[in-house]
């Protein structure tokens, strides 16, 4: 290849090599993950409040060094130098090992949560007592596995986000979606749950920003009876969980794209953008990985949708005088919306899709709704084949804890930052649907400009190829975009533009810049 | 099925191949000696500093060129004979060809330096001079100092690509300041700022003398022509290009300094054809020179070529100018003609010149002294939109109109700052005017004439 790698050295040459005070930094960060280490092989510590502080502030601090002394007497610009270089960001030795470690980290966290101290009866041991006070100061209750990892996770995200914004100090679209990442994960994911539970116990933890189907858990029995005993705050938390995606998320995708969410708001997005921002090119840009994205993906949202709709319909009742919703309106329901949405997109928007996208719609509509009439037909308690029961469980340990945790975060070091986002997440899916068909966001290409370099390719954590596009003076309008605006910040030539503006003229291609200066008459009348 | 080989498969050759396939399905051969597929020449930078792998600066995926039917010979052309309609490739074998379109670029120019081909002496053009740098250059140890000749685009280029790895280096620049020959005074000011905010030795007005080899014919020092002495290990010769059409010196096919062409990109001979950086006009086409290394140009000659070839007879007509650049960190935009002091320069171009008081950020403005009339522009840190551009450009607006709607062609990413409104007052103030700019208009950015 074109690189010539003849030293075999770990530490290597400028650009790759790390200076004397990013190696302390690295030192100080992993010193602090080392307590976190120790805790988990059952060292008491005895003063656990003063020790969880020291080890989250040292991770904190030695990631702030490293990032300053990284970045910090540089000039404000680009600062992808020797990215391909460094064994960690180019799926290299360290790279593989960050990856069995997060993965190793995340089948603990989900299937073995006993290792990390939990324990159901009496006190918590290990890494998860640590973290005892600082949740019951925030809570009350003791910590569990999950409150350790959502302690982690919004340190990542502060940590990694002062990183991302030194490093694109100069672009103030990435400085402020990052505030907002951080600010999103720190107060709604992390804080206003503990302290929710705190002040009513009753309500279940809720991620007020954490949509269906991103939270597939969102109406399941025990979650639906806790929204209702916790009163009215319960009630206005359901009702706004079923508005946020049948009409908040909608109206915000079609103003602004589904960057909104995805590269604003969103805590998977928010870990992603922040410390997974040194692995984002790795992602896939192959035409090939594209089409299995869309598959996997799209799968997805029908298993969520077949899922949900078993799990409500199972619990709901036969008997209209109690409730008005019940088993049969429900199905009826679930069938009128996506009956509407298939009709809308054959109708007005068939056009705009490929034809394994048409065929691919076309089977999954066919069988979900064969699905239901068998259903509704048979009378049988099972809806689908299976028990709802066991759909959910699978879902949940497919989707929810191997695709989402294991794979799409444990595999950022190896398949990019965004492995969940493309190939697994159903919201992503269902924002990018509206996105690619009713929405005013595209990302525009400036003209003729474009020199094909690939550094708009090459930094899309989405695996898009943007330079296909810009190459051919077309704007980029695709489902899977996430807005995080990296491509526009990457492009040496001010190619390339995320831009919210009128429906008319979004998809146009401008051939007349590109190319020779014809006479726009004959070309039409050549057509 | 008629034959069609392209000599050269650089943006130019790649254009051509792909419009005459997509009008067309005649056999497509692409005869290269570089490398085995497209690839983009501007971001060969990029490899060396580990932003790419060399596979990320190939636009195509390589099935493309099989799917679309362009096959691709790996070969040097050491003979074209028109007569039989035969190249010969490598001196052993031949190709046969109905139409023939010449597309072979550049090569870095070398002005009889003593010592210019030494080891350690190299241009910054092709994927070999990458290779070749990598050995040369592959860290600050080996490389303890390189010294760049000739201020131009590949010149910053190298500099930054050798800075990235710490390598300490020295620029000669033959001119007063950085790239004046095209650029206005205040905006090579700018640049020369900037190179020294890098760190690089800048060494204006000042001209390679030769070039010293030590025992093994390795270069070890230069001379300048202000009497210093600098000793490196690496010396790159940037300045400029010149058309790569040596091997058909004695071929019957008419040369100047590069193929020379009509404006329907045909040789003196029939059916062969020369596009991008090779091809010289005849006549240049209203301010651009006849042979212009840009580029889009080789762009937009391979997709008239390619019109032509498919019966559908074009003129080469590039529209109005633009061009970009990034020059370290900051990024360059010009649409329309700015022209520095010199000959090019018409006697009734006046400029308008802003510079931001700390960020480096500045625009040049040209326009008719008399009618007012909008010339072009030149921007630096600031993006604007092509498209906008070249419909003020084409409508004949006045300089005016330009100014009070400058939001209309911002195209900095959302949130950045404007400077809309301090430019115009500066302009107000110079001119005697009292233009208020106007918002940003999706309406007036969408309009169709």
């Amino acid at each position: 290849m074109s690189t010539l790698d003849k030293s075999m050295a770990l530490t290597g040459q400028p650009p790759k090599s790390l200076s004397k005070g990013q190696k302390l930094a690295t030192l100080w960060g992993m010193a602090g993950l080392g307590i976190l280490l120790l805790a988990s092989f059952n060292i008491n510590f005895p003063n656990k409040g003063l020790w969880l502080s020291l080890a989250l502030l040292s991770i904190f601090g030695g990631t702030f060094w490293f990032s300053k002394e990284a970045y910090g007497q540089k000039h404000k610009g680009i600062k992808n130098d020797g990215v391909w270089f460094k064994s960690i960001s180019s799926a290299g030795l360290f790279g593989w090992l960050a990856g069995i470690a997060l993965t190793g980290f995340y089948i603990v966290l989900y299937f073995f949560p006993a290792y990390l101290g939990l324990s159901s009866k009496g006190d918590n041991t290990g890494v998860i007592a640590l973290f005892d006070p600082l949740s019951k100061m925030l809570s009350g209750n003791p910590a569990s596995q999950w409150f350790v990892y959502g302690t982690l996770y919004t340190v990542a995200i502060l940590a990694f986000g002062v990183k991302f914004i030194w490093k694109y100090r100069h672009n103030r679209y990435e400085v402020l979606r990052t505030i907002s990442v951080m600010f999103f994960q720190a107060a709604f994911a992390f804080l206003i749950p503990e302290i929710m539970a705190r002040l009513n116990g009753k309500i279940p933890y809720y991620d007020l920003k954490n949509m269906w189907p991103l939270n597939y858990y969102n109406f399941e029995r025990y979650r639906i009876n806790g929204f209702i005993d916790a009163g009215d705050v319960g009630m206005a938390m359901l009702l706004f969980g079923i508005l946020t995606i049948f009409v908040i998320s909608p109206i915000l995708t079609f103003k602004y794209g589904k960057r909104w969410y995805c590269s604003w708001v969103c805590g998977c997005g928010g870990l992603a953008e922040t410390a997974g921002d040194s692995f984002r090119q790795l992602s896939d840009k192959k035409v090939s990985a594209w089409k299995v994205e869309r598959w996997v993906v799209h799968s997805v949202v029908v298993f969520v949708t077949l899922m949900t709709t078993a799990v409500i319909y199972s619990y709901l009742g036969n008997d209209t005088s109690k409730y008005w919703l019940t088993k049969t309106t429900f199905l009826v329901g679930v069938t009128a919306i996506l009956t509407l949405v298939f009709g809308w997109v054959m109708l007005f928007k068939r056009q705009e899709l490929q034809k394994d996208a048409q065929y691919g719609a076309i089977g999954y509509f066919v069988i979900i709704m064969a699905l239901i009439g068998l259903h509704y037909f048979s009378g049988d308690g099972n809806i689908f084949l299976f028990k709802s029961e066991s759909l959910r469980k699978s879902y949940g340990f497919l989707i929810g804890s191997i695709f989402s945790g294991v794979i799409g975060t444990g595999f950022y070091p190896l398949l990019g930052n965004r492995v969940w986002c493309r190939f697994g997440c159903p919201m992503a899916a269902i924002l990018g649907f509206q996105q690619r068909l009713f929405s005013r966001f595209r990302i525009t290409t400036n003209g003729g400009q474009c020199i094909s370099c690939g550094n708009c390719s090459t930094y899309c954590e989405m695996g898009i190829d943007v330079r296909a596009y810009a190459q051919k003076g077309e704007n980029i309008v695709r489902s899977s975009c996430v807005g995080c605006g990296i491509c526009s910040a990457v492009c040496p030539r001010g190619v390339l533009k995320l831009e919210n503006g009128p429906l008319k003229g979004r998809i146009d291609s401008n051939q007349v810049l590109l190319g020779n200066d014809v006479d726009l008459m004959d070309l039409v009348n050549q057509k | 099925m008629e034959n069609i080989v392209i000599i050269g498969n650089g943006i130019a050759g790649v254009s051509a191949a792909r419009h005459i396939r997509k009008l067309s399905d005649k056999r497509i051969i692409m005869v290269s000696a570089e490398t085995d597929y497209f690839f983009s020449r501007t971001a060969l930078m990029y490899v060396y500093m580990g932003h790419m792998k060399f596979d990320h600066i190939q636009p195509y995926e390589n099935w493309f060129w099989q799917k679309n039917r362009i096959e691709l010979v790996r070969g040097y052309v050491t003979k074209v004979n028109h007569e039989e309609k035969k190249l010969l490739l490598d001196n052993s074998r031949t190709i046969g060809y109905d139409k023939l379109i010449i597309a072979t670029g550049s090569k870095p120019n070398k002005f009889g330096w003593p010592g210019q081909d030494l080891h350690g002496v190299q241009g910054m053009y092709s994927k070999q001079d990458l290779d070749l740098l990598e050995v040369h250059a592959p860290n600050k140890e080996l490389c303890k100092r390189a010294v760049i000749v000739g201020g131009g685009l590949i010149g910053i280029e190298l500099a930054e690509m050798l800075r990235s790895r710490d390598i300490p280096v020295t620029f000669l620049v033959r001119e007063s300041s950085f790239w004046n020959g095209v650029l206005p005074e205040g905006e090579s000011q700018m640049i020369n700022e900037h190179i020294l905010e890098h760190h690089i030795d800048l060494k204006l007005g000042t001209n390679l003398v030769e070039i010293i080899p030590d025992e093994n014919g390795k270069a070890k020092a230069v001379t300048t022509d202000k009497g210093e002495t600098i000793e490196c290990d690496v010396v790159g010769l940037t300045a400029g290009v010149s058309p790569n059409v040596d091997f058909l010196k004695d071929s019957g096919i008419e040369l100047g300094r590069g193929v020379k062409v009509n404006r329907h990109l045909e040789t003196n001979i029939q059916d062969i054809y020369a596009i991008g950086d090779c091809a010289e006009q005849h006549e240049a086409i209203g301010n651009r020179r006849p042979i212009e290394a840009v580029w889009y140009t080789g762009r937009m000659m391979g997709e008239t070529v390619a019109h032509t070839i498919c019966g559908n007879k074009l003129e080469y007509k590039p529209g109005h100018w633009f061009n970009s650049a990034k020059f370290l960190d900051i990024e360059y935009q010009t649409y329309g003609w700015v022209f520095a002091d010199g000959p090019a320069k018409k006697d009734y171009e006046q400029h308008f010149h802003w510079r931001h008081a700390l960020e480096k950020v500045c625009i040049t403005v040209a326009y008719h002294r008399e009618t007012r009339q909008f010339l072009g522009i030149n921007t630096f840190g600031i993006r604007m939109r092509h498209e906008i551009f070249d419909r003020w450009l084409t409508e004949g607006r006045s300089v005016d109109h330009v100014m009070e709607h400058l939001g209309d062609a911002n195209f900095d990413p959302e949130f950045y700052s404007h400077y809309e409104t301090e430019i115009v007052s500066k302009y107000n103030s110079e001119m005697g005017a009292n233009i208020k700019p106007k918002k940003k208009s999706w309406a007036r950015i969408f309009q169709t004439t």
